[in-house]
């Protein structure tokens, strides 16, 4: 049995061209069709003269975990930029255990009515080799646009569940990276391959009463219609239950949210 | 006795150059092992997002782990090229024609080696396929080290068949174990890349054993006098103990290293050297397979050439 030595070259070849056209590759996330909420006709709108709000602090009970530091002597750009040393971001604290980087959201309550998508982009920075913000919100269908202010080349990487995923580089200097998403999802893991320390978050809502806590854990959802909610608060790490509240016109109400410091995160 | 045996197996024409050849291949494969091992345990593996170019250029920025995975993409295109000579060698001057297949063989899974490895980037790494591409891997090394055992001067000699009247035949035996190594190899690998638990490479791991513990015990007791089948028990023994525990150490790595965030060292060096590993006990018991099929006939075969492991010894 006899093989042509043109045989061979073309199978190579063939093969070799599958896999630089054929092989999945990123889709345009724009292509992405939108997800309802985006698209939805318009529905009820909040009448601003009897909107309440739900305000409140969101905590930890027990000692937060001392957070690693983290080593940047890889990268010496970032790390002749830093005057602190980098740790990481899991669990952030303030004054009398208020807990940072809580996405306070209103679950379900508001069917029927619809919410455009604000036209400003929500920013996401890359700084000395660290996200900044941790967690990220933002509405479907928002823009966020991706900045790297650091001396290296960055990855950026999301890995969601419900959208699309994509990975792109940005090289110092770079123009930012335009991006949204057409799902509702929270929260989405974005991470840099390239500094595998640097993660962070992004939540997509599809409402806007949503809020991500400072140190202060303090969060306030404002212009809210009457109504019954069911209200969560999502932590990276920790774990806590929904809460219930109704909202009367005018109305101004007060909700805690406390995390357990478990080691296991439950 | 090894004098009054011809130098030369008939039909067979031992090429040096072509075994130093595929025994440089076979070398340069085993570090492009090490450092696709290196990529996924510094979770580099889409720190260059696109494929076959990297950063749109051939010089990426070598920055963070941008290092690990195009120092991965250069190794495996030397290995490309390696293969591709090693192919058209084969090709042109071998005289068997099973052995000019092997070529292509081992031509055809470099080739689709790296079109799995560009799915890995384009697709985002999913969990089947970069098992596979780990999968493949070890067969393509595999290959590659049969062809050199096969390229050798002392599989050119003629030898005798020795007799292995007991039950099971080493044959088998040898066979079983190389078969339960590599399915464990892909317990290893999708384990590696979050397709399944730990479990299934746990009890692969026992079967394993056991298999290599039967199959080198066998070795031993019934080829005793025999050298080149005694010395494949013995590095059989030495490296699935190795294996096992650095089995254990990568696994209690892996935990350590969770509180930790960033890939620290120990559970690198640790899960490296357990990958590596066990490409080299897939790469020891094929080679021992090959010798024993080379030496030990399926029980009482009648003919001359058969002989006692005594009548060898002497």
């Amino acid at each position: 049995m006899k093989i042509t030595r043109l045989g061979i070259y073309s199978l190579a070849l063939g093969a070799f061209a599958l896999a630089i056209t054929g092989c999945g590759g990123k889709k345009d996330e724009s292509a992405e069709a939108p997800a309802p909420a985006a698209n939805a006709p318009a529905g009820k709108t909040v009448d601003p003269a009897t909107a309440g709000e739900v305000m409140g602090t969101v905590k930890l009970d027990g000692a937060p975990p001392k957070m690693k530091a983290i080593s940047i002597a890889a990268e010496p750009a970032c790390a002749k930029t830093r005057t602190t040393p980098l740790t990481s971001e899991e669990v952030v604290t303030g004054d009398g255990g208020s807990l940072a980087n809580v996405v306070v959201y209103i679950k379900s309550g508001l069917e029927g009515y619809s919410f455009p998508a604000p036209s400003a982009p929500v920013k996401f920075t890359q700084e000395g080799c660290q996200y900044h913000p941790h967690v990220a919100g933002m509405m479907v269908a928002q823009n966020v646009d991706v900045i790297n202010s650091d001396q290296t080349t960055h990855n950026i990487h999301p890995i969601p569940m419900e959208n699309r995923e994509w990975n792109e580089s940005q090289p110092p200097g770079a123009a930012p990276i335009e991006k949204s998403f057409a799902r509702e999802e929270v929260a989405i893991p974005v991470k840099c391959n390239v500094h595998p320390w640097m993660k962070a978050y992004m939540a997509v809502l599809p409402n806007p009463y949503f809020q991500v806590t400072d140190k202060d854990g303090k969060f306030d959802l404002k212009n809210l219609p009457p109504g019954t909610y069911t209200i969560v608060a999502w932590h990276e790490l920790y774990k806590t239950d929904p809460q219930t509240i109704t909202i009367g016109a005018k109305e101004s109400k007060t909700v805690t949210f406390t995390f357990k410091a478990t080691a296991s995160g439950d | 006795m090894k004098a009054s045996l011809p130098l030369v197996r008939m039909g067979t024409v031992y090429n040096s150059n072509m075994h130093r050849y595929a025994v440089t291949t076979a070398c340069s494969t085993f570090l492009l092992l090490i450092a696709g091992a290196l990529v996924t345990s510094n979770d580099a593996g889409l720190s260059i997002p696109d494929w076959p170019l990297a950063y749109g250029s051939l010089t990426p920025p070598m920055v963070g782990g941008i290092r690990y995975e195009f120092t991965h993409r250069v190794i495996a295109t030397c290995i490309g090229l390696l293969t591709i000579g090693l192919a058209v060698w084969l090709w042109r001057a071998e005289k068997r024609g099973w052995m000019r297949w092997m070529g292509i063989a081992a031509l055809g899974g470099v080739i689709a080696q790296g079109i799995l490895g560009g799915m890995t980037v384009r697709m985002f790494q999913p969990p089947p396929v970069s098992a596979a591409h780990a999968t493949l891997a070890q067969l393509f090394f595999s290959t590659v080290v049969a062809i050199a055992v096969f390229t050798s001067p002392w599989w050119s000699r003629e030898l005798p068949t020795l007799e292995d009247p007991k039950s099971p035949p080493v044959r088998s035996l040898v066979v079983w174990t190389a078969v339960a190594i590599f399915l464990q190899l892909i317990l290893g690998a999708a384990f590696r890349h979050k397709a399944f638990g730990i479990i299934p490479h746990l009890i692969g791991a026992v079967i394993v054993t056991i298999l290599i513990f039967m199959t080198a015990g066998a070795l031993k007791r019934r080829f005793a006098n025999v050298p080149a089948l005694r010395n494949c028990a013995r590095i059989l023994h030495i490296l699935i103990g190795v294996q096992l525990l650095l089995g254990g150490g990568a696994y209690w790595s892996r935990i350590y290293a969770a509180q930790f965030p960033q890939p620290i060292a120990v559970m690198v060096a640790l899960t490296v050297i357990h990958t590596v590993t066990g490409a080299l006990v897939l790469a020891a018991t094929l080679v021992t397979s090959l010798i024993t099929y080379r030496l030990a006939g399926a029980g009482k075969l009648a003919g001359e050439s058969i002989r006692t492991t005594e009548q060898v010894a002497q």
